[in-house]
This record gives C-alpha cells, structure tokens and sequence, in this order.
C-alpha cells in the first residue's frame, strides 16, 4: 500500500500517493491555471515530460518549477498563478 | 530635393539612425534609412537598454545628462512595448576603497544637479535584499532607466515615417559618397546629406574613423520580479588592472519590466566571431553570483554576444567627416557610441541634426567631431559595465 503524501496546493491541502508528480497533485485541487504567460494568458500541463515548460509553479518558495517533472513531498507548499 | 525625393540618406537602422531620422523628418528634411539587417537588430537589440548618466569625463557626462533629459521627454509617449522601467542605477561599493568613490561620484553628481542618494550597508541591503552580505554601501541614481531599445528603434522610425521618412530594411550599401549611396545592387540612390550611422559596420563606409569591435557577452534568466529592483553595477573595475586588450568582466544586473533579469558584462577586444564563449559566460555569472548569491539557482533562458561600437577616448563620433575616404565628399557620421548608445542616441542625433542645419546646439559638439584629434587614451572601463 503506497504511503499518502499530504501536501498544500494555493493553501489547500491535497493527498495523494506516494509517487504522485505534483502536476497531478495541482490537478486534484482543481486549479487549471497553473502560470500564467508573459501576455497574462492562462497555462498549464502540455508535455508532461519536462519539455515545454508550461507547467511551472512555485514550489517552497522556488519559482519556475516544472510541476510535471517533480515528486509530492510531505509539507509541500505549492503555489499556481491560479 | 533629390530626383528620389529624399534630402537625406541614413545608412544604419539601429536606434542611432532611428533617433536621427526623426529628428530630420521633425526638422523638416525627409530622410531615407538603409539598413542592412533588420531595424535595431545589430548592437541595439544586443544591449542592455540602460539610460544612465555618466561620469567618466565631462564630455561623457554632458551627452549622457543631456540625453537623459530628452529621455525624460520622450518616455511619457513611448509604446508599452518599450518597457520603459525607472529602475535607477545602483553602483554597489563592496569595501572603503569602492565607497571612497561612492563620495567622489556623489560630489561629482551633486555639483552638476543631478540627485543622487549615497546608501550605507543597511540601505543598500534595503534596496537589494538579494545582494550579499559584506557589502558596505552604494550610490543610488534613481534618474537611471531601462528600455527595451529594439522596440524604441522601431518606435522612433515609425514617428519618423508619419513625418514623411522612409525605411528600406534587408538592402545594403557598398559605398557613401557625399552626394548619395551605392547599394550593393549597382544601384544608386541621391541625397544632398548623407549620414553614416552603421555602428561597427561604420568604418566599412567611411574607411579611417576610429571604430572598433569590443565584444560583450549577456544572459537574461526567467521571470522572478522582484529579485533584483535598481540597475546594479559593481564599483569594483577599481581594483581589476584592466588593459585595454585584456579580456574583462564586471557585475550588471538589470531588472525588467517583465520580471527577468539581464545579466552583464563581459569584454573582449580583437574578437570578430560573435559565438557565446562559455569561458566567458562561466567567467561572467560567476562574478555576477559573487554578488548575487542566490542567481546561481534562477533558470538562465537565452546568452548572446553582441559588439559594442568602441573609440579610443571612448565618445561617440558625431559630426562631418572629409576627405578621400569619403569618394571625394563629405559625409556626416553618427556612430562609436560604445555601451552608451542607448542613452546617447537621443543626444546624438539632435548634435549631429543641429550640425547640418547649422543651429545651436544645447551642449557643446566639439568633443564628438569625427576631427578631433582622439589622443592615446587608457581606457576607463567604466563605460563597459553596462549596454
């Protein structure tokens, strides 16, 4: 049985599994907009494997992070341009 | 007027000739702009797009604060894409030594009425919370700005051509003469002015004028606003035995309208091949990082090289210049204006335009006549920490 990783996303908290890439953790809160673009255009998942970049949020304070690409913690603080 | 329709032809479509080329089209002359790549694709786009005032000499610091105030004009009307930023200068003093110039400069700046703010160690932790610790003051010049210089470029031709200018982009010049231009097609196009305001391309058209390549590189990172706030620029050149031959680089961060970060600067002399040099870039970001710290961790997007059109004293040539090279005539250069020709452009261009019209000049125009003599000049490398 897979641990359950609890987690924040834009303050809320979210459970998902262990192993669950935050993108999908972003996902299950709900939120679509994930960044937004230089234009003020809404963005999100594209690739899912690290390529286009669309995905980023900030992640602990880290901007610019490529939510597709990196596993949920316990404790994270996840923050979208939602 | 000429059987083309144009009075005046200017070779160079960077923000130099786009400054000039408004400034005949408001006076009355329409002018023609050949440029052989596109408008403000050569060192305009490459630079950092900072106005700054200047104090490496007095002629410097009179183009510069003259310029600076046909900025303050001009920025109220700009288009957004411009991204005019009133960011200010910060020159950052990283021991006594660096802050005994932070003093000179202020006396230097407060004495021709240009505000200025010395910061001690906690002010400047204030303004720039990403600076390192250890640092022990600055000198704020929040006069200072940025701008995308590409977009103004285009900006000021397109002024330029409702007055009635022309603008041919892609077409080059094989030759000036004082009468007109030949293009490389065989083809020749009259004009009783003719300017030169080709930047490093400059001595191509008009052999013998003092131009040279100083190459620079430029990284900007991803979007964090907020990181960096003011113009930053290392006070330390002071201490670095820098040559006029030796390769060099100098802390610059610049913040952008968008958030980004432009990162400078780097220097090289004798260097024609425009490829990133990772020596360099490593070189660079690394000194950047000794005083940004956490900029190691940001995500870089893009580094390019560009070539900053360099003279020996270090001004711009701005003026008539005679004789053979010229096919027998003489034509009028604007160009040579270095990391500068952001700021300078403005100013330039109302010298050189003052000059063929024969009006009165704000400033003095002796100190940028292509006929001054250029004495043996060791570079000061303060005009390299930026553009």
């Amino acid at each position: 049985m897979a641990e359950v990783i609890l987690l924040k996303v834009d303050g809320e908290e979210v459970r998902v599994s262990e192993g669950s890439v935050v993108a999908a953790a972003i996902a299950l809160a709900g939120a679509v907009r994930f960044r937004r673009s230089v234009g003020g255009t809404p963005r999100g998942p594209l690739c899912g494997m690290g390529i286009c970049f669309e995905c980023r949020v900030t992640i602990d304070g880290d901007p610019h992070a490529r939510s597709c690409q990196i596993l949920c913690r316990q404790g994270m603080e996840v923050r979208t341009d939602g | 007027m000429s059987r083309n329709g144009f009075e005046a032809i200017i070779v160079g479509g960077g923000i130099v000739g786009a400054a000039c080329a408004l400034e005949l089209a408001r006076s009355g002359v329409r002018p023609l702009v050949i440029e052989t790549g596109e408008i403000g694709g050569g060192a305009t786009a490459a630079g950092m797009g900072h106005l700054v005032v200047m104090d490496d000499s007095d002629a410097q610091f009179a183009l510069t604060r003259y310029s600076m105030q046909l900025w303050d004009e001009l920025i109220p009307e700009l288009s957004s894409d411009c991204e005019p930023l009133p960011s200010g200068t910060l020159w950052v003093a990283a021991d006594e030594e660096e802050m005994d110039e932070v003093r000179r400069k202020q006396s230097f700046y407060a004495a021709r009425a240009v505000h200025v703010e010395v910061l001690d160690e906690r002010q400047l932790r204030e303004a720039e919370p990403g600076l390192r610790a250890g640092l022990v003051g600055g000198l704020l010049v929040p006069g200072d700005g940025v701008v995308y210089s590409p977009c103004v470029a285009r900006w000021l031709l397109e002024r330029a051509v409702e007055l009635g200018a022309e603008v041919r982009e892609g077409v080059e010049v094989a030759g000036l003469a004082a009468d007109g231009a030949r293009l490389h097609n065989g083809s020749t196009i009259s004009a009783g002015i003719v300017i030169n305001a080709a930047g490093c391309r400059a001595p191509e058209l008009t052999p013998g004028i003092p131009i040279q390549k100083r190459k620079g590189h430029l990284a900007i990172t991803d979007r964090y606003p907020g990181y960096v706030n003011h113009q930053l620029i290392e006070l330390g050149y002071l201490k670095s035995a820098h040559s006029v031959s030796a390769d060099s680089v100098a802390f610059n961060a610049q913040p952008r309208l968008t958030g980004q970060i432009l990162i400078g600067s780097s220097r090289q002399f004798g260097v024609d091949d425009p490829a990133v040099e990772q020596r360099m870039l490593r070189w660079m970001l690394a000194r950047a990082i000794e005083y940004l710290p956490g900029l190691g961790s940001l995500s870089v997007l893009r580094t390019w090289t560009g070539f900053r059109p360099a003279t020996p004293d270090n001004l711009p040539l701005i003026g008539r210049v005679t004789g053979q090279q010229t096919e027998g005539g003489a034509v009028w250069v604007a160009a040579g204006h270095e990391g500068l020709g952001i700021t300078t452009s403005l100013g330039s261009a109302m010298l050189l335009v003052d000059q063929i019209l024969g009006r009165p000049s704000a400033i003095p125009v002796e100190p940028y006549l292509p006929s001054r003599s250029i004495a043996q000049h060791i570079a000061h490398y303060g005009e390299d920490h930026h553009g």
